[in-house]
């Protein structure tokens, strides 16, 4: 039951593009294909639950056990940046088709703000492992479901006419803070 | 480019947030007041003028092949001398930017200036770069937090001018961020081509 309620707040309630603004960049960098998006996604939900657990493990058994709390930030990016690299190595090696497939986005991954916002996240939060798993997953299906939606939209929107000075970005932006408004009403859910 | 040119470029013809479209996580997150919105663009102000100076200064030693990581530690260690002194000295403020503030580590416009600028130019330029910059970023910041504070809750920095049932809450929610940056890029745009 926890867990189920972890899983529905991370994907719509606090959805956590569309209510918290983390990942805003490949948001609207990437959601011109739903192709792309679909990619992207998948990319954050692996990446996602790899750096949450190493980086859960490194604060309580590394910052935690040595008083070293201020170093989180440096050590968590550094851990996400290495971690990034790995997982392009291997995936190189191990499946050339997923690597084909979610390539390109792999770089793009480290500078991806959900990676490090949830990683915070869950130690401000006081997760242990397996509630800190659980919302990692959930949050990378929230914000892959996001994409993926705003995606669909753009293919349609990019066939309207609209003004020219609302062309592109602004007209992007003003579509998602419909789809937020949308989201708002899961918020009595839990 | 003297250095005047430097500084008015970041504020103006290369806003970061308005014209270039970085850094989009902050603009939108840390809006929902204008005071919340000064003070996050006045932390990454720090952060970006120091990691410009650091890295213009080590750009010869760091080497090429390691230099984006080498620039990231550089940031993360302004980043986190901002965390600590804003969690000494203003508690209040600290917590209600709260994730963003270790966020500024992966916000795309203090890498970017440090990859675009800093690895290129002299130290006095790259200050000066770092300035405008964190001037742009702060100043639409600024404009879009006053917007959603005062057609949100009727307040302008706090002081309230009009009764507080007369703003609609929907500009201080997530969708209000969203709709009023929309609208507001669209409005530079407009200025732009004139």
């Amino acid at each position: 039951m926890e867990y189920i309620l972890i899983f529905i707040t991370a994907v719509f309630v606090n959805n956590i593009v569309l209510a918290q603004f983390l990942g805003i960049c490949p948001f609207l960098g990437v959601s011109k294909k739903v192709d792309t998006a679909a990619g992207m996604g998948a990319a954050v939900t692996f990446v996602l639950t790899i750096a949450t657990i190493v980086t859960y493990l490194v604060q309580k058994y590394v910052l935690d056990a040595f008083g070293l709390g201020y170093l989180q930030t440096i050590s968590f990016i550094l851990i996400i940046a290495a971690l990034v690299q790995m997982v392009e190595i291997i995936i190189k090696k191990v499946s050339p088709p997923l690597y084909q497939a979610l390539g390109v986005f792999l770089p793009l991954i480290t500078t991806n703000c959900v990676i490090l916002g949830v990683a915070i996240l869950v130690i401000q939060k006081d997760y242990n492992l397996m509630q800190s798993i659980v919302f990692a997953i959930s949050t990378a299906i929230g914000y892959s479901m996001a994409l993926i939606i705003f995606a669909t939209i753009r293919e349609q929107l990019a066939l309207t006419r609209v003004p020219d000075a609302l062309k592109g970005t602004p007209i992007a932006l003003i579509t998602a803070g419909l789809l937020a408004m949308a989201f708002m009403g899961f918020s009595g859910v839990v | 480019m003297s250095n005047m040119k430097v500084l008015t470029n970041g504020i103006i013809k290369e806003n970061p947030t308005l014209v270039l479209l970085l850094g989009m996580c902050p603009t939108l997150g840390t809006t929902s007041s204008a005071m919340n919105g000064l003070a996050m663009g006045l932390a990454t102000s720090f952060v970006l003028i120091c990691s410009n100076i650091a890295i213009s200064a080590l750009k010869n030693l760091i080497p090429d092949q390691v230099r984006i990581p080498g620039y990231i530690v550089v940031i993360a260690a302004f980043v986190t001398v901002v965390q600590m002194c804003m969690e000494a000295f203003v508690p209040a403020l600290y917590a209600s930017l709260g994730l963003f503030i270790p966020l500024i580590v992966v916000n795309c416009i203090v890498l970017g200036r440090a990859e675009a600028y800093a690895a290129k130019n002299g130290i006095v330029a790259s200050a000066f770069d770092g300035l405008g910059m964190g001037l742009g970023f702060t100043f639409a910041l600024t404009i879009l937090g006053t917007i959603r504070e005062m057609f949100g809750t009727g307040k302008f920095f706090g002081f309230s001018f009009m009764p507080e049932e007369f703003g609609s809450l929907i500009f201080v929610l997530a969708p209000g961020a969203f709709i009023v940056l929309g609208y507001l890029i669209a409005v530079v745009n407009k200025l732009r081509k004139v």
